[in-house]
């Protein structure tokens, strides 16, 4: 047993095969008898009753486990190298010569119903409109989606375009399957047509926009999406796709603009931090990001100055501020960040404002391990004490505790929090010096 | 042989050996030495019904996984293609039979399609021309997977949304096929209720198949007395909300694929005395989790919050085994000792396994971000805030969590609020392309396309009504030893499950009005017995009813199921069906557009 194991081992190791665990079992298959039993009927429940007079054949015509057999059909691949690349499925194993008159008896559902089975069957002999239809409402009403699409690419075949879209239209379910069948195979442009035939334009449209993922070109995508804007997209759509237009476009711009001057080396912010991807086709929100990080001093007239981005893209105050303070606080520009919620009234009087709440702006300083001194400053701003408060313990921010405990005149808590700072601190000395004073009317 | 899949009410083996009988004579006909390539995700799932050993009797000398250019080097006489009927894949075989032609002797190559052939994908080889090199081209009717012994899905990944988004009936077909071949092997199921449009079809084409084949009288008794067919899009709110039972959780923060699971090593590192715990294992540690093991079975189901005792219990009562030992002084005693170790070993291992596993878990569960999460989700789904932009969304966005995890959300919100007011709709999409990217745009249509994300029309809210009918939100819930479904999401009884149980008892009848509100139509369709075969149920007699979940099931309505089966008086057990086992997060990613 252990040696079987080791084979096994070694054969998946040498098959460079990972993803598949077996267990290492016996079949006691021979204990299965009722099983077989079972089985057996279902073979009998799954085959075709109609097959005995062509023996025991495969899908392709030929007898199980010969290559050729004189008398037998000629297998499908044979059948099909006569015939031109483009118009295999409908004609699937068209039997020649003696068997010509073999399939020509089938009638529209006994072809269908072969053909589901998985059957040698002609669909060419089907010249009438009406013989046509009647073939596909057949495979329609199977729900077999694969015989649907055989009768589909038939269809597509050998009936003009303006026809096959009208005879879909009425038929929900088949058209629902052309749909899928050009979108899998990529037929982009009978799919528009049809989109367009059928009135679906938003469908059209973002059928056409969705192209753009398989372009890699950046300057090619950007083109496409140029094709895109004045497409019939809910109005919504329609400035979001602006949108990523003119995102590209200025992404195209930076990214051209920055490379050369990361390879100039001139420039101190590249040189410290190098780029660790490019910015195109990134999201808005992160083009802003690298924006405030590389090029947050710039005036508003340059493609890559914030101040630019978020005129173009309207985007909100409160998203501007949060970007802005995160690429500022990882750069460690905290003149930068204390810039950012400093606001002067008319008087000439300064105000620290946060459009965030100043609760947000402590979270992102600290992630970005901002010192206590700056953490400090924001954690005082906080307004709701509570929460101020556990910041501040969270943050160990000692003298914002310390100086709200007092505050709230609460003397249990500045006690308790006496043991969570270090022994002969300036912080201890402090506590102890308020505790010790008679100025303070405590609470408690 | 999977012992585990028949430990159930239907012996679920029986189609197990139904499937590898079909690929043991689909490999026999390929005579001689083969090696087989693999289209990688069906490994999967074969795995479950067959081992390496059953191959390699039939002369399966090497296997490879499908990739582009040449084929590695084999001296075999067969190479059989395993793949899906996917046109990528078609353009990887190509490849790989071109450059194999050019050298060395030829050799017989053979394609086996699973779950079925596909006309689109042999023009395709055609295309390229490589049909003729394949001497078999065959479909392999992999349908339904047993998975447990009450479980079988179709691991089909892409059936949601073929059914609901594209309305492609393949899947449905192969579902109904699946249906067939079940009821050959295990009888004519009577009677057969559905719910949903997709249900609708799937009963259509399972009469008119039972038609078909007339000729061949089913003679088999029948093990299942309903069969329940269910879309996915009649309830799209239970997938959505994060699955709170221990086999639920394990797939949502680690993601089980075909009963197994990778986990990050660390925690299963072998505790060896003066290691040091130097060389910690970097690969992850890998776990079969299924009903053939005890302790897994007992707590899979269990509400997270309920696993913890178990655990504790069990190590107890494993130590106090070991300590037997001390008292065994008799020759024959220790004998007896000896001969438990190997079954006391196993029961210490699995334990240990699943007290790491635990652990894992509580890390994610206990943490601020997840308890914050679940509150917004419960305060949807009892129906508090749903029609207002909600802060935590906001703050998830801005701090651009998992663009999985915002959607999920957004979606959990416009479902329990019959779609979003306009606004609010709008004030989230646009923060979600910007953020995101706007490519995304795609994936809104689709999700809007599907009813998980929609602005409300009429605006009538027909959440609170179908909520309180069908009581999904329960206030008092008992996590520790539950007397309801609800359980399993903590207070939240997933709506499916109600239908199945509701339909057992008392009938749909009393719940006509909710049942119009929910999409598509309902329905009940008979399939008559022979008299020779209809049953005589003995008193207090359980009813079987197989439930089929058209879109897929998570593993916390499973556990609902089987918490219903496991009811002393409630009369029905469950066997469960889907297209795919799926989570939240697995369910929208497959809505989510790639590139071609």
């Amino acid at each position: 047993m252990n040696r079987t194991k080791g084979d096994e081992e070694e054969y998946w190791n040498s098959s460079k095969f990972k993803a598949f665990t077996f267990d290492d079992e016996d079949d006691e298959l021979s204990q299965l008898k009722e099983s077989k039993r079972a089985v057996n009927s279902l073979r009998d429940f799954v085959d075709d009753d109609d097959e005995d007079d062509l023996e025991r054949v495969s899908w392709t015509g030929e007898p199980v486990g010969r290559r050729t057999r004189p008398g037998s059909f000629q297998s499908l691949s044979d059948a099909l190298s006569d015939t031109p690349a483009k118009s295999y499925a409908p004609e699937l194993g068209r039997p020649k010569g003696e068997y010509r008159d073999y399939s020509n008896d089938w009638s529209p559902s006994d072809t269908v119903r072969r053909l589901r089975k998985g059957k040698v069957c002609s669909l060419e002999r089907f010249r009438s409109l009406q013989d046509k239809i009647q073939l596909l409402e057949e495979a329609v009403s199977m729900h077999d989606g694969n015989v649907i699409t055989a009768v589909l690419i038939f269809l597509k075949r050998t009936l003009s375009k303006e026809i096959l879209f009208r005879e879909l239209e009425v038929r929900q379910v088949a058209l629902r399957h052309l749909i899928h069948f050009l979108k899998e195979i990529g037929d982009q442009k009978l799919l528009l047509d049809l989109f367009r035939f059928l009135d679906r334009t938003e469908e059209l449209a973002l059928s056409h926009y969705r192209e753009h993922l398989n372009i890699q070109d950046p300057e090619k995508r950007k083109e496409f999406l140029k094709t895109c804007i004045g497409l019939p997209f809910s109005a919504e759509d329609s400035a979001h796709i602006q949108d990523h237009y003119t995102l590209l476009e200025r992404q195209i711009i930076i990214e051209a603009n920055d490379r050369h001057l990361e390879l100039a080396g001139q420039t101190e912010v590249f040189r410290k931090h190098p780029r660790k991807a490019s910015i195109l086709n990134m999201p808005l929100v992160t083009t802003l990001f690298y924006s405030c990080f590389y090029h947050y001093t710039e005036a508003e007239g340059t493609f890559s100055s914030p101040v630019n981005l978020k005129k173009t893209f309207k985007i909100p105050d409160k998203q501007y501020v949060l970007t802005a303070l995160a690429a500022r606080a990882k750069l460690r520009a905290w003149h930068d960040v204390d810039a950012l919620f400093t606001t002067k009234n008319w008087l000439g009087y300064t105000k620290k404002r946060a459009p965030i709440g100043f609760h947000r702006v402590v979270e992102i300083l600290h992630k970005n391990s901002a010192p206590v001194q700056v953490l400090q400053e924001y954690v005082n701003l906080v307004e709701d004490v509570d929460t101020k408060l556990n910041l501040a313990t969270k943050f160990k921010c000692h003298d914002v505790v310390i100086d709200t405990c007092r505050d709230l005149k609460d003397r249990q808590q500045l006690l308790a929090y006496r043991s969570k700072v270090d022994k002969g601190s300036a912080e201890e000395e402090k506590i102890d010096a308020l505790l010790n004073s008679s100025q303070i009317r405590w609470k408690n | 042989m999977a012992a585990h899949l028949s430990y159930g009410r239907v012996n679920l083996n029986v189609l197990r050996e139904a499937v590898r009988r079909e690929l043991r004579e689909f490999l026999d006909k390929c005579a001689g030495s083969k090696a087989i390539v693999w289209d990688e995700y069906l490994t999967g799932p074969f795995g479950l019904i067959a081992q390496y050993s059953l191959l390699k009797e039939h002369e399966v000398e090497k296997m490879f996984t499908l990739k582009g250019s040449r084929l590695p080097a084999a001296d075999v006489k067969n190479i059989i293609f395993f793949v899906r009927p996917r046109l990528e894949l078609m353009d990887i075989i190509a490849e790989n039979v071109l450059s194999e032609d050019r050298r060395g002797p030829a050799r017989d190559f053979h394609i086996l399609f699973v779950p079925r052939r596909s006309l689109l994908c042999e023009q395709r080889l055609k295309d390229l021309g490589v049909l003729g090199s394949f001497i078999h081209r065959e479909e392999y009717s992999l349908d339904l997977i047993p998975f447990d012994g009450d479980l079988l899905s179709m691991e089909s990944e892409g059936a949601f949304k073929e059914c609901y988004l594209e309305s492609d009936q393949t899947s449905l077909y192969h579902a109904a096929k699946g249906l067939m071949t079940l009821q050959a092997l295990y009888g004519t199921i009577p009677q057969i209720f559905g719910k949903g449009e997709c249900a609708r079809q799937v009963a259509n084409m399972m009469i008119r198949m039972k038609r078909e084949f007339t000729g061949s009288q089913n003679s088999i008794f029948p093990v299942f007395d309903n069969l329940l067919l269910l879309d996915r899009n009649v309830d799209l709110l239970s997938p959505l909300a994060t699955q709170l039972t221990y086999e639920g959780l394990i797939d949502e923060i680690y993601g089980i694929q075909n009963s197994y699971v990778k986990l990050p090593p660390e925690k299963f590192a072998p505790k060896k005395q003066g290691d040091g715990g130097k060389d910690l294992p970097t690969e992850a540690k890998k776990l079969q989790l299924n009903s053939a093991e005890e302790l897994y079975a007992e707590i899979r189901d269990k509400n997270f919050n309920a696993v913890g005792s178990v655990l504790s219990k069990k190590a107890k009562v494993i130590s106090a085994a070991f300590e037997e030992r001390h008292n065994a002084k008799t020759v024959g005693e220790i004998k007896q000792f000896v001969s438990q170790l190997p079954h006391m070993q196993a029961a210490r291992g699995s334990l240990a396994n699943h007290t790491s596993i635990a652990e894992l878990i509580k890390d994610v569960t206990t943490s601020e971000d997840f308890f914050d999460k679940l509150t917004v989700e419960q305060e949807f789904m009892s129906g508090i805030d749903t029609d207002k932009v909600n802060s935590y969304i906001e703050d998830c966005i801005a701090q651009k969590h998992p663009l999985i995890k915002v959607l999920r959300l957004v979606c959990l919100q416009s479902v329990c609020n019959s779609g979003l007011k306009q606004k609010v709709l709008d004030y989230y999409k646009r923060e979600i392309l910007q953020t995101y990217g706007y490519e995304h745009i795609l994936t809104l249509h689709n999700l809007e396309k599907a009813g998980l994300l929609k602005p409300q029309t009429g605006g009538r809210d027909n959440y609170p009504t179908i909520r309180k009918t069908l009581r999904l939100w329960m206030d008092d819930v008992n996590e520790q030893n539950p007397t309801d479904i609800s359980y399993v999401y903590s207070g939240y009884a997933p709506l499916s499950v109600r239908l199945a149980q509701l339909l057992s008892r008392p009938g749909w009848r009393s719940i006509e009005e909710v049942l119009r509100i929910l999409p598509g139509p309902h329905f009940e369709e008979r399939q008559p017995l022979p008299t020779g075969l209809q049953k005589k149920r003995q008193p207090g007699e359980n009813r079987v009813t197989l439930i089929f979940f058209l879109g897929g099931v998570t593993f916390a309505e499973i556990a609902a199921l089987r918490f219903l089966s496991q009811l002393e008086d409630g009369g029905t057990e469950y066997v469960i069906a889907t297209t795919k086992l799926i989570n939240g997060a697995s369910w929208l990613e497959s809505l989510m557009e790639k590139p071609f």
